[in-house]
């Protein structure tokens, strides 16, 4: 039986709270990079292609250094590969929004723009932590990051601001990533309080600025903001939706099969 | 001393290792070696810096310099990941950007840090083309071929080339 997301018994092997924060943060990366990856050799255009590619790049290289630090964090001797080729579902952290699947491009912008944004706000705070491995991810995180949501920025215009057959598919687009929008900033009380000591950045202090941005680009691309009809969440405490058992079973299953292998 | 004499020959040594992606340009005129010194027990230690988070060539580079020390004599020596401070195109020297644009590639622009990010396009100054010097040229995507390069068109010659980004 599954329980209510805050049921914990149900979910994810409590950890240490640093250690489950890392590997939030680093999953979130972890399963948008796989995500991206997905678009390699489909893009609607080769540029685009190059460009969703580049991104998970980004988002891979902020993970390895996340699950690295959360290893050695939790000092049993896991390293980036087994948490990310060893780990069964239910510990994984990340939130749900990232393990979406891609849907057409419409859908992909829609998930960049508000995921990419979260990052940007994010990582912008988390540079100043009390944590020196954590403000060293971040402040180069945040330029990428920059980047990325400029990215995203473009299509949204370009896309709502378009054709009517553009406009439609890009409503459509945020209509369905919106469900999964309020997780990102949804109260974490073990994050609260690494917050208060300086080394976590508090969720809910970041919907605000977030808005600011975000709202400000879906009226530009003369899109609506969705009033979703439910709330997405549980994947910081390992509940996750269907689409992530297929995304793990796609990235874990050769390392699976060979373990230990190297090349 | 003989550990500074060690340390600044190691480092003349491994400062000219070549990016294995852009072999004109070195470790040390991209900013990616940060330091080299000689600690208490006569280890030797290479710090580098990833350009960009997911930089794949950090392997490739850390292999490069153990095999040049290893040439030399230096048997015991170790290549470490430093994340901070955070790498920027700024450190990237003059003759590093001189390198980049003989090979065909536009050097980045300085840091602009008195434009917080903001919402929608962020404005670039023109990048001059490196094959005939036209100002005239556009972007073509944002993303290239590695994850530091944007690709451009020059308008003016037709040839396409990249640009390293400023970060």
């Amino acid at each position: 039986m599954i329980g209510t997301w805050d049921d914990r018994s149900t979910a994810a092997t409590p950890l240490a709270p640093l250690v489950e924060y890392t590997l939030g943060l680093g999953d979130d990366a972890l399963v948008l990079a796989q995500r991206l990856g997905e678009w390699i050799a489909s893009g609607p255009q080769i540029e685009e292609d190059m460009a969703l590619a580049n991104i998970g790049l980004d988002l891979l290289g902020q993970a390895r250094a996340l699950l690295s630090y959360a290893g050695e964090l939790e000092g049993a001797g896991r390293d980036e590969d087994a948490l990310a080729y060893l780990r069964d579902e239910r510990d994984f952290r990340n939130l749900q929004i990232v393990e979406r699947p891609n849907g057409d491009f419409a859908v992909t912008v829609a998930r960049q723009l508000a995921f990419a944004a979260y990052q940007y706000e994010l990582y912008e705070r988390l540079k100043t932590s009390a944590d020196a491995t954590l403000a060293a991810i971040a402040a180069k995180a945040v330029k990428e990051v920059t980047y990325h949501r400029d990215h995203a920025t473009q299509w949204m215009l370009r896309l709502g601001d378009g054709t009517d057959e553009s406009h439609r598919r890009m409503q459509a687009g945020l209509e369905s990533i919106w469900p999964y929008v309020g997780e990102m900033f949804d109260a974490e009380p073990a994050v609260a309080e690494l917050a208060t000591s300086g080394v976590a950045v508090d969720p809910t202090s970041l919907g605000e600025p977030w808005a600011a941005y975000v709202d400000g680009v879906v009226a530009e691309a003369t899109l609506e903001l969705p009033e979703p009809t439910f709330h997405g969440r549980g994947g910081r405490h390992g509940l996750h939706t269907e689409a992530m058992g297929f995304l793990l079973a796609e990235m874990q299953h050769l390392h699976r099969a060979h373990p230990g292998a190297t090349w | 001393m003989v550990t500074a004499t060690l340390a600044t020959d190691a480092r003349a040594l491994v400062a000219t290792v070549p990016d294995p992606e852009l072999p004109v340009v070195t470790i040390e005129d991209l900013g990616v070696l940060r330091d080299v010194r000689v600690e208490d027990d006569g280890h030797l230690v290479v710090e580098i810096t990833p350009t960009y988070s997911g930089c794949p060539a950090m392997e490739a580079i850390r292999a490069d310099v153990l095999a040049r020390l290893r040439a030399h004599g230096f048997d015991d020596a170790e290549v470490r990941l430093v994340l901070s401070p955070a790498w920027t195109t700024d450190w990237i020297t003059d003759a590093g950007r001189a390198a980049l644009r003989e090979f065909g590639i536009a050097p980045p622009h300085p840091v602009d840090h008195a434009t917080p990010a903001r919402h929608a396009v962020v404005l670039t100054l023109s990048v001059r083309c490196p094959h005939c010097e036209s100002p005239d040229t556009r972007e073509v995507s944002r993303f290239g071929s590695t994850a530091c390069k944007s690709l451009w068109t020059c308008r003016s010659c037709l040839e396409p080339f990249d640009h390293v980004k400023a970060l």
